[in-house]
């Protein structure tokens, strides 16, 4: 699926487009599909988000996982600091990752 | 170390002032983010893999306490605890909101720092030795001349937006500590026959996609003439740097595409040309900025005994300092590589260490190395012994400098948008391994090098052992390259062959150390050894 | 200063030059052109021999991450050229600062300038660390008493 994410204008916070607003989580993330380029125009228009961009990715069990290791490290956090990652508490989050 | 004037300081004010207007615009929308975008990376914000970088500038390496304190101070309150220290000198912040920017700014302002032209197309931090005014074979220091390009390429109006980037290192000694010929002008500060000083102009250097080593330009501008002849070499750049091509847009590729000789002469067109407008501060601004770089208060006599009977001390003593030249002093070097670590990281706290034992043990003088490492310049050899204590408290105290565990590394796919692959968990599993086979202490030096992607800010084409992350099909590989030298001897690193994937490399490393280790003789380093033997044996060990 | 009809911003008393700007392809072939647009890639020292009859230069900047021009602009006026100097094309109220100091006296952007933000680009800064034809001191002359000698 395709899904969108972008960075919150005043905090630079990733966020990923959830179907009505731009979410922290990727595991939020829906499939923009074929609407992927107006919601991007939209958004950004609006300012709502910042430097936008669709990319592949695809629902799993657990949420969803990004095609891309970079995207992925994208929606965690750096995984030599776990403790500055979106789930510090979660000993197995960057294995998933990578 | 050079304290800003009245003037300085209101550019600097002013500077925070325009870029608070500017962050305004943006969020209220009166900027696109392409408007934007090369304003706030004038000012050193990037917008990075999790959230907004700001590289805050440390002009040729240089800190005082008081600034290291500002920083930690910063780290604290805007960031996350941290900082990152650079290949160029500089400092990074990894988690800086746009809206806090302006705040930012203005709390560096307060102690003479700023995050000026640290990225965008523009002429960067210019870096320099980090042992400059202590080190024994310096002609001179060469930092006087530093801050005097400093402010000349500060807010220059013809220069703000050149094809690309524009970097300077200048050092003042044979030995070059500051791999200055692998920037885009490396200037070496020489005396000529009859003893005046003067300036040796390297240019077209550079890493990145295309690694060139810069050639002599001109041997000899005398130093009522460096600026202008800076002006000069930039002009021309900026005139005719490609600008169809991002990735072919260094003076590097204009000084190979037309000829060393054939810029030179250009150079020397438009040299002429501006030698009749007066743009040279005059000699009297240059004696200025000198009067700030004089010795410290150095204690005459100071005893040369070193109490070796710890061992642990000993070691870290031969291994961590540098001779200098005022009897009775050393330069130490805080390594930023604790085994395991993340290299060129410190915690808010071991800043404010350090700020202290700069301001107690080196006159109030630290300093940024490219490879990523802090330097105390003077310390008394009667103070060292107390200096390592203090560190290795703090986990500053690994005595790995240039041994294979003092590694250089980008930040690479854990923090950085641009990376193909990660390169602190390479660091850190290298680091490791050889600590842990006790085999990192009997290679000598070996400068290992990671960048984690072709840009290079890991300066990999500079290693005696050079790493380079790629993206092979979605899967991060490693290619390894060997035989590079950022010193005055420089070159670039060969590649093996094929790449490896993540516990490849680091075999791959260690399969590269043994051949060494088999075929070393007569105290050579790793560099010397592979210069004689070539890179077959190498070969046949790492592919069969 | 500001136009706002025609979206100009001019610092010269005198007034415009009514003539097109020609090309300088053009311009080298009409000896009686008065006016002459530079794009980026074309050296503005082709114009030297022709300064006394030229009272218009525009420089375009097609995008404004290109530089070219602010070199352009310097060669010209470090050559005595004293007619208007317009900078054209994509140009930000963020960049007429430095514009001006390179020589540009007259600005036509693509782009509608707001007329505060020209006044606070253009008051932006106290102090200047290079010389230029502007004749601003640069610091180091507010330093050493004004001049290199």
């Amino acid at each position: 699926m395709k899904i969108l994410t972008g960075n919150d204008l005043k905090t630079g916070a990733v966020t990923w487009w959830d179907g009505s607003g731009w979410s922290l989580h990727v595991d939020d993330a829906v499939d923009a599909g074929e609407e992927a380029d107006a919601i991007i125009a939209q958004e950004e228009a609006a300012r709502r988000i910042n430097a936008p961009y669709a990319i592949l990715a695809e629902k799993t069990e657990g949420g969803v996982r990004p095609a891309h290791i970079k995207d992925r490290i994208r929606g965690l956090g750096p995984t030599v600091r776990p403790d500055l990652t979106l789930k510090p508490g979660d000993p197995n989050a960057v294995r998933e990752v990578i | 170390m050079y304290k800003y004037d009245q003037w300085d300081q209101a550019m600097v004010d002013a500077r925070v002032a325009e870029f608070r207007d500017q962050c305004q615009r943006r969020i209220d929308g009166k900027l696109t983010e392409d408007q934007f975008k090369p304003l706030r990376l004038m000012n050193g914000l990037y917008l990075q893999l999790h959230a907004y970088m700001l590289r805050v500038a440390i002009p040729y390496g240089t800190l005082s306490g008081t600034q290291m304190r500002a920083l930690a101070s910063i780290a604290d309150k805007f960031d996350r605890k941290y900082a990152h220290f650079t290949t160029r000198q500089n400092v990074q912040y990894n988690w800086i909101k746009l809206e806090d920017a302006g705040d930012i700014l203005a709390d560096l302002a307060k102690v003479e720092m700023h995050a000026i032209q640290t990225s965008g197309n523009c002429i960067r931090n210019i870096s320099s030795d980090h042992f400059a005014g202590a080190a024994a074979d310096e002609v001179v220091d060469p930092r006087p001349y530093a801050e005097l390009l400093r402010q000349w390429s500060s807010f220059h109006p013809e220069f703000s937006y050149l094809p690309r980037k524009f970097k300077f290192a200048v050092i003042a000694s044979e030995t070059d500590r500051a791999a200055m010929r692998l920037h885009d002008i490396g200037i070496n500060i020489v005396r000529n026959d009859a003893g005046e000083l003067g300036a040796a102009f390297y240019v077209g250097g550079g890493m990145g996609r295309t690694p060139m080593i810069a050639p002599l330009v001109r041997d000899f501008v005398p130093l009522d003439q460096l600026i202008t002849y800076a002006e000069a070499c930039l002009r021309v750049y900026n005139r005719y740097g490609r600008r169809d091509n991002k990735y072919k847009a260094r003076i590097k590729i204009l000084v190979h595409e037309l000829g060393a000789e054939e810029y030179t002469r250009q150079v020397e067109e438009e040299f002429a040309l501006l030698l009749a407008q007066n743009i040279e501060p005059p000699i009297a601004e240059l004696e200025r900025i000198r009067t700030y770089f004089e010795d410290p208060a150095f204690e005459a006599g100071a005893s040369v005994k070193l109490d070796r009977s710890d061992p642990d001390f000993a070691v870290w003593s031969d291994r961590n300092t540098h001779p200098h030249r005022q009897s009775g002093y050393v330069s130490a070097v805080i390594s930023l590589k604790p085994v395991g670590g993340i290299p060129g990281d410190a915690t808010a706290d071991q800043m404010r260490l350090m700020a202290e034992l700069t301001e107690q043990y080196s006159f109030d003088e630290c300093r940024v190395t490219h490879t990523q490492n802090i330097v105390l310049p003077h310390v008394r050899k009667a103070d060292l012994f107390a200096l390592w204590q203090r560190l290795e408290a703090a986990g500053l105290g690994t005595p790995n400098l240039d041994q294979i565990g003092d590694i250089i590394a980008c930040p690479g796919l854990d923090y950085c948008s641009l990376a193909n692959a990660r390169s602190i968990p390479i660091a850190q599993q290298i680091s490791e391994r050889f600590n842990a086979s006790g085999k990192g202490d009997i290679l000598g030096e070996l400068k290992l090098k990671i960048s984690g992607c072709i840009n290079a800010c890991g300066h990999h084409h500079a290693g005696h052992i050079g790493i380079l992350g790629v993206d092979k099909k979605g899967v991060e590989n490693y290619q390894l390259s060997l035989g590079g030298s950022e010193a005055e001897d420089t070159s670039l690193g060969k590649i093996t062959g094929r790449g490896f994937d993540e516990a490849g490399i680091v075999d791959a490393v260690e399969t590269s150390v043994d051949v060494y280790l088999a075929q070393r003789q007569d105290g050579e380093r790793f560099l010397d050894t592979y210069r004689r033997i070539g890179m077959e044996p190498f070969k046949e060990a790492l592919y069969g | 200063m500001v136009d706002p009809a025609q979206n100009t911003l001019r610092f010269r008393d005198d007034a415009p030059a009514g003539d097109p700007a020609v090309t300088l392809e053009a311009f080298t072939d009409q000896s009686n052109a008065l006016a002459v647009r530079i794009e980026p890639g074309e050296d503005a020292r082709n114009l030297l021999p022709h300064l006394d009859r030229i009272r218009l230069v525009e420089v375009n900047f097609p995008t404004f991450g290109d530089g070219r021009g602010y070199s352009a602009a310097r060669v010209l006026r470090e050559a005595g050229y004293t007619g208007e100097l317009r900078a054209v094309g994509d140009v930000l109220v963020d960049q007429i600062a430095f514009m001006k100091r390179c020589g540009f006296d007259a600005f036509q952007p693509d782009q509608p300038l707001d007329a505060a933000d020209v006044d606070n680009a253009l008051t932006r800064w106290p102090e200047v660390y290079q010389p230029t034809t502007d004749a601003r001191v640069p610091i180091w002359g507010l330093r050493h008493g004004g001049d290199n000698g």
